[in-house]
C-alpha cells in the first residue's frame, strides 16, 4: 500500500486506493478469449508474411557447365574457363575442377604457380586445395568431372573427394 | 433557425468572412496565436507536434556547451541530410544489376547537381556514423545511461546498429568492383556461423549461417536478387526503423527528465539569470492532490522547474546551431571530396585488396583472422556487453560529470594506455611471426576459430576490467576501463585496415610499397 492513498468519501470502509489496478470483472472470459484470439492471429499472419522474404527458389545460374579444354594444356596447367568460378588441370591420372571460391568469405582465388592465393584476406592454399596459410575454415573443394564426348562437364553442385580424378 | 433578415446582409458577412479567411485558417491551424511570451511560447511548443516532442522547459545544465558538444543533434542532422539528398537520388537511380551503375554514372556526370548530391548524401552518412560513435562515447563517459535512462540506452545501441546496417546497404547500390566484393564479403560474414556448424559437423541439421545468407541475397550469387533487396532495406526498412527509434530516443530523453545533469547542477550553476522570468510567481492557489496520480517512476515527479528556460527559444536555437554547423561541415566536404565509384562490378575479378567502407575495416582486420569470430562473435559479445553496462554499473557517483565515477580521468587515461598497447602489440606479433595456422598447419579449425589475435585482444580488456573493478571496488570504474579499451581497439583496428593493408591482405608500412599488378 503506497502513502498516497487518498482517504476519499466514496470509498466508504472499502480498503485500496485509485492507484491500485481494477480487479479482473469475473464475467470478462469471453472478453479476454478474443483478446488473446485477436492477438494469437495477428501473430500468425505476421509469422505467415515473414515466409514471403524466403525465396523458394533461388534465381542462380546453373552450376552445371560443359567445357572443352585447350590441346595446349600441359600437365599442371591451371585452366580457368571464362566466367566459372572454377580452375581445371590435367595430368596423367585424369581431369580434375578445383573451386576457386574462397571459403573463408567468398573472394575469388587466383592461381599463383602451383599455389592458390586470395585476395581479400590473404588465405594460402596448396595445390590439391588444402589449407597453408590465413582465415579460410575449409580446404577448396574438388567437383566432380565426367567425360562426355571429347569434353567435359563440371558439376559444381557436387563435390567429391580430393584426389578424384576423371581419367582423360 | 432564424430566416436571413435580409440577402444583403448575408452577402455582406459572406464577404467580410472571405476577407478575413486567411487570418481564419491560421488561427485554427496554431490556435496558441504567436509565441511571444513564455507563457504563449509554452503552449506552442507543447500543443504542436513536432516541437513537443521536447519538453517545455529545458534545464540550463543540457544548454551548456560541454554536457552534450552537440553530438546527438549533430547525428539526428546528418540523418536528414541523408533523407534528403537519397530521396533527390531516387529520381535517377534504377536497381539492377549494370543498369544501377549507369544510372549512379549518369547521377555523376548528367544529371544537374547530382554529383554534388551524391557527394553530399555519401559524407552525410559517413559523418553520422561517426557522430552516432562519438554520441555514443559521450553518453557513456558522463554515466548518462544510469537509471533512469538505461531504456533510452538501449534504444540507442538499436540505433547505432540500424546507422551501420543502412551505411552497409547503401555500399551495395553503386554496382562497381568496391560494392559488388564488399557485400560479397559482408554476406559470407553473415554465412560465417558455418565456420563453427561445419567444424563441429551440424551444418546439415542445423544452418544458421545459410539461411542468414540466403535471407540477405536472396539467392546464392550475388546478383539482382541481392541488389533488390539491399535497395528495399536501404530506402524503406532501415529508414522506417531508424525513424521509428530516433522518435522514441528522442521523446524518452524527454520523458527521463531531460539530458544527464550531476546532483548539484543547481548549486553549480548559481541562481539564474535576471532575465529569466522566474515560473512560480506567486503561491499556488491550488491543492495539487491529482498530482498523486503522477506518482510513479516518472523522473519529472519532485522536481520543481527552477533552473530551467523556456525551451522556445533556447533549446531549439542550439539545435539549429547544431543544425548548421552539421550542414556546413557536410557541404564543404561535398564541395572538395567525390564519392568514389570504381569500375563495373565483376564477379570474376575480386578488387584487391577488397576494402570496407572504413567504419568496417576494424572488423575486416579481425575476420582476416577467423570469419566467425571477427564477424558475428566478438561484435555480438561487444553490443550484448554494451548493452549490459546500465544494468550492471548501478551506482551513482558521477552521474552526469565527464569520466565521472571512481578512477575518473586518471583511469580514463590509463586504460587508453592499456588498450592501445594490448591491441598493438597482439597485432604486431601476429603479423611479425604468424599465428596458430602457420605454426600448426593441421591445427583443428574451432582452436583457429577461438584462439586468434581478435579474441586474444577482447581477453586482455576483460581481464584488465576486471581487474579494475577489484581496484577501485567499482563496476563503474571497470566499465569506463573496458569502454575505454575497446575504443582504443576500434581505433588501431581501423586504421591498421585502412592505412597498413594491402594486396592480399598483407601488412605494408605506405601504400607507395604495395607490388604492382
Amino acid at each position: 500500500m503506497t502513502d498516497l492513498t487518498l482517504p476519499s468519501p466514496l470509498d466508504g470502509n472499502r480498503a485500496g486506493s485509485r492507484l491500485d489496478p481494477e480487479p479482473v470483472p469475473r464475467r470478462d472470459v469471453l472478453g479476454l478469449a478474443s483478446l488473446c484470439a485477436a492477438g494469437s492471429a495477428l501473430l500468425f499472419a505476421t509469422f505467415g508474411m515473414m515466409r514471403l522474404p524466403k525465396a523458394a527458389v533461388l534465381s542462380s545460374p546453373s552450376k552445371k557447365f560443359r567445357v572443352t579444354l585447350p590441346e595446349s594444356l600441359a600437365p599442371g596447367q591451371a585452366f580457368e574457363p571464362p566466367g566459372r568460378a572454377v580452375v581445371i588441370f590435367q595430368d596423367q591420372e585424369g581431369v580434375y575442377a578445383i573451386s576457386r571460391i574462397c571459403t573463408h568469405l567468398g573472394c575469388i582465388i587466383r592461381t599463383t604457380g602451383d599455389v592458390f592465393e586470395c585476395p581479400c584476406h590473404g588465405s594460402r592454399f596448396a595445390a590439391d586445395g588444402t589449407v597453408t596459410k590465413g582465415p579460410a575454415p575449409q580446404p577448396l573443394p574438388w567437383f566432380k568431372v565426367t567425360r562426355v564426348g571429347g569434353d567435359y562437364v563440371v558439376d559444381e553442385n557436387e563435390t567429391v573427394l580430393a584426389g578424384t580424378k576423371e581419367p582423360a | 433557425m432564424s430566416k436571413p433578415t435580409s440577402n444583403k446582409s448575408a452577402l455582406r458577412e459572406f464577404a467580410a468572412n472571405l476577407l478575413m479567411a486567411p487570418a481564419t485558417i491560421w488561427r485554427a491551424a496554431f490556435r496558441t496565436g504567436s509565441p511571444t511570451t513564455d507563457r504563449t511560447r509554452s503552449e506552442f511548443v507543447f500543443n504542436n507536434i513536432f516541437l513537443h516532442i521536447h519538453a517545455v522547459r529545458t534545464h540550463r545544465w543540457s544548454l551548456r556547451w560541454t554536457t552534450t558538444l552537440g553530438l546527438g543533434i549533430a547525428a539526428a542532422a546528418a540523418f536528414l541530410i541523408t533523407v534528403v539528398t537519397g530521396i533527390l537520388l531516387m529520381f535517377y537511380y534504377k536497381p539492377y544489376p549494370d543498369v544501377a551503375y549507369e544510372s549512379v554514372k549518369d547521377i555523376h556526370f548528367v544529371v544537374p547537381t547530382g554529383r554534388f548530391i551524391r557527394n553530399l548524401h555519401r559524407w552525410a552518412a559517413n559523418l553520422m556514423v561517426v557522430a552516432v560513435i562519438l554520441h555514443m562515447a559521450r553518453a557513456f563517459y558522463t554515466a548518462a545511461y544510469r537509471k533512469p535512462r538505461e531504456f533510452n540506452w538501449l534504444v540507442g545501441l538499436g540505433l547505432f546498429v540500424t546507422t551501420l546496417g543502412l551505411s552497409f546497404t547503401g555500399y551495395l547500390l553503386p554496382w562497381d568492383q568496391l560494392a559488388y566484393w564488399a557485400i560479397t564479403i559482408g554476406a559470407n560474414i553473415a554465412q560465417s556461423p558455418r565456420e563453427v556448424t561445419d567444424a563441429i559437423g551440424v551444418t546439415e541439421y542445423f544452418d544458421p549461417g545459410g539461411f542468414q545468407r540466403q535471407l540477405l541475397l536472396g539467392s546464392d550469387v550475388v546478383g539482382e536478387e541481392a541488389l533488390i533487396r539491399f535497395y528495399l532495406l536501404h530506402v524503406m526498412i532501415l529508414p522506417l526503423v531508424l525513424g521509428t527509434l530516433l522518435a522514441v530516443h528522442i521523446w524518452r530523453v524527454r520523458k527521463d527528465g531531460g539530458l544527464v545533469r550531476p546532483a548539484d547542477a543547481d548549486e553549480r550553476l548559481g541562481p539564474p539569470s535576471k532575465e529569466v522570468y522566474p515560473v512560480f510567481t506567486e503561491a499556488p492557489a491550488k491543492t495539487y492532490h491529482l498530482a498523486a496520480i503522477v506518482k510513479g517512476r516518472s523522473s519529472a515527479v519532485g522536481r520543481g522547474p527552477e533552473n530551467t528556460v523556456p525551451s522556445m527559444p533556447h533549446l531549439f536555437y542550439a539545435e539549429l546551431g547544431a543544425l548548421m554547423v552539421t550542414v556546413l561541415i557536410c557541404l564543404a566536404l561535398a564541395l572538395v571530396s567525390n564519392a568514389p565509384l570504381k569500375e563495373l562490378a565483376n564477379p570474376d575479378v575480386p578488387e584487391n585488396p577488397a576494402k570496407a567502407p572504413w567504419y568496417f575495416l576494424g572488423l575486416q582486420e579481425l575476420v582476416s583472422y577467423s570469419a566467425f569470430m571477427g564477424g558475428v562473435g566478438l561484435p555480438a559479445i561487444v553490443l550484448l556487453g554494451l548493452g549490459l553496462i546500465p544494468f550492471l554499473d548501478r551506482e551513482q557517483e558521477g552521474t552526469g560529470e565527464w569520466f565521472g565515477g571512481p578512477g575518473g580521468k586518471s583511469l580514463v587515461a590509463r586504460a587508453t594506455i592499456v588498450g592501445l598497447v594490448a591491441v598493438v602489440g597482439i597485432e604486431t606479433f601476429a603479423i611479425r611471426f604468424g599465428w596458430v595456422r602457420e605454426w600448426f598447419p593441421v591445427a583443428p579449425q574451432l582452436v583457429i576459430t577461438f584462439i586468434n589475435p581478435g579474441t586474444m585482444i577482447a581477453l586482455v580488456y576483460a581481464l584488465y576490467s576486471l581487474w579494475v573493478v577489484r581496484r577501485y571496488d567499482s563496476i563503474r570504474a571497470g566499465a569506463l576501463g573496458l569502454f575505454t579499451c575497446f575504443l582504443c581497439g576500434f581505433v588501431v583496428l581501423t586504421v591498421i585496415g585502412m592505412y597498413f593493408r594491402g594486396p592480399n591482405w598483407e601488412f605494408y608500412w605506405s601504400t607507395s610499397d604495395w607490388p604492382m599488378h
